[in-house]
């Protein structure tokens, strides 16, 4: 994978869910080896964007091109992490038997399971039932899931919600750790805080990008002092 | 498909149940506790428990495994853990077959519980071969399984799977002969029972209870196998890697 190409390319992407037109024509570049945050207001399309990008979504039109495959290739399913907004885990089963498996069926070994069970800082629930872990370990357990196989491509949804400010900051930094090793990575947010600590910022209203670019350039280009004021800023002028 | 991923999701779902000591217990538990029943629903009455009997050791197992699967596919679904698979290198039979070996697996210990109880200890009398009724119990289990997976598919909540069972399985056990004679029954109903898959494991298991080890047999061991295979088949269409 050369460096300059984009590891998701989309051009055009139309899609329609429940009879409403979700995303009505956006084309996107991400850059690979960066953290790029989707932000969003809810119902904005960011959930759907990323169901086309991970290919589990029914598209109308368009192209969406991940690692120099179409999205959903057969090939793409070895080396695409993917978290879901709701944590999907085995409710019934242990922190451990939940990666175990995942990691069986992603041919990673038991090595890759204890590493992301320290990742998300669950040592000390490694036993636990899932069912009986709070909600934000819960999302916690479904983020470790995705780091099994030394994914090329991250794609998180919300995956930081409800967290612990102190978490959330480790979680973020080893966000940028994956990324400095090479893992290209696209996480959803409606935090601003957070997308202050992107590399990449994607700002989606209405199924519409708004702008892109760091978050620097972002609040250079409006004259703002914060994201917000910017964000504020760029989806007016829109 | 990969082996390792099929008894991996084998394990996994086992392990789930294993967990779930109410349920294991139920399934385990209630077939030889309703075989005792009815032993003394028929009390004095040797010969229609003789002939009841031995197809219900095989009969328990479809209802069980046709529930459970039909709400641990639902739950896959409706938890998210089925879209996480699909987008997964985890191809479609990997997890039907997982789910069967491990059904499989609890329906041989089900089968051999019930059958042990009711030959062993109420006394139940079969010309033929036991272990034949209970490789033929074990295959009504895998059947049960393969339909509650398919028909998973169709519900959206576990109120309405648990409906499906007054639905589609106690049609088919009425029409199936056990309790009237299919020969006996309207035409219409005759040749409705002739397509559906109970029928053929009734007759097989009612054939081999009776030691009619012929080629009537094999037809049913055949006509179910061709059932399961369908069913798995119908059961992988439904599963979507991607959806609106």
């Amino acid at each position: 994978m050369l460096n300059f190409e984009p590891s998701i390319r989309i051009r055009d992407l139309r899609v329609r869910r429940g009879g409403r037109l979700v995303l009505p024509g956006i084309s996107l570049d991400v850059r690979p080896g960066v953290v790029t945050g989707l932000l969003g207001p809810s119902g904005s399309g960011k959930t759907t964007l990323i169901r086309s990008i991970v290919g589990v979504q029914i598209v109308e039109s368009g192209e969406v091109t991940v690692l120099g495959a179409p999205a959903g290739s057969a090939e793409l399913r070895h080396v695409v992490g993917y978290v879901t907004q709701a944590p999907s885990v085995y409710g019934d089963l242990t922190v451990r038997e939940n990666l175990h498996y995942f990691a069986r069926v992603l041919d990673a070994d038991t090595a890759s399971v204890d590493e992301a069970i320290r990742t998300v800082a669950l040592g000390g629930h490694a036993d636990q039932v899932v069912g009986t872990l709070s909600g934000g370990e819960l999302s916690r357990v479904s983020l470790a899931t995705a780091l099994l196989g030394e994914p090329q491509l991250l794609v998180l949804d919300e995956p930081t919600v409800g967290l612990d400010p102190l978490l959330r900051r480790d979680l973020w930094n080893t966000f940028h750790e994956l990324a400095a090793a090479g893992t290209t990575l696209l996480v959803s947010t409606h935090v601003m805080d957070e997308a202050e600590r992107t590399d990449d910022l994607v700002l989606l209203r209405d199924g519409r990008i708004v702008a892109t670019g760091s978050p620097d350039q972002l609040r250079d280009r409006t004259h703002a002092d914060d994201l917000e004021d910017a964000f504020l800023a760029l989806a007016e002028a829109s | 498909m990969s082996l390792r991923i099929t008894l991996a999701t084998a394990a996994r779902v086992l392990r789930q149940l294993r967990r779930d000591h109410r349920t294991l217990a139920l399934v385990l538990l209630v077939p030889p506790l309703l075989m005792t029943l009815f032993k003394y629903v028929f009390y004095g009455q040797e010969a229609t428990f003789d002939r009841v009997g031995p197809p219900l050791v095989g009969i328990f197992p479809f209802v069980t495994m046709f529930l459970v699967t039909s709400i641990a596919m639902l739950r896959e679904r409706t938890t998210g853990t089925l879209e996480r698979l699909m987008s997964m290198p985890l191809a479609k039979l990997d997890l039907l077959l997982g789910y069967g070996l491990a059904f499989a697996a609890i329906a041989v210990v089900q089968a051999a519980l019930t059958a042990t109880i009711a030959f062993g200890f109420l006394g139940l009398d079969a010309a033929g071969p036991v272990w034949l009724i209970v490789v033929f119990a074990v295959g009504n289990a895998v059947l049960g399984m393969a339909l509650g997976l398919f028909l998973s598919a169709f519900a959206q909540t576990e109120f309405q799977a648990v409906q499906f069972m007054p639905a589609f399985v106690i049609p088919q056990i009425l029409l199936a002969g056990l309790l009237v004679p299919r020969e006996k029954m309207a035409r219409a109903l005759e040749l409705v029972s002739d397509v559906l898959p109970m029928t053929y494991a009734y007759d097989a298991l009612a054939r081999a209870a009776a030691d009619d080890l012929g080629r009537r047999l094999a037809l049913d061991a055949a006509v179910i196998a061709g059932f399961i295979v369908l069913a798995l088949v119908l059961g992988a269409t439904t599963l979507r890697r991607r959806t609106a």
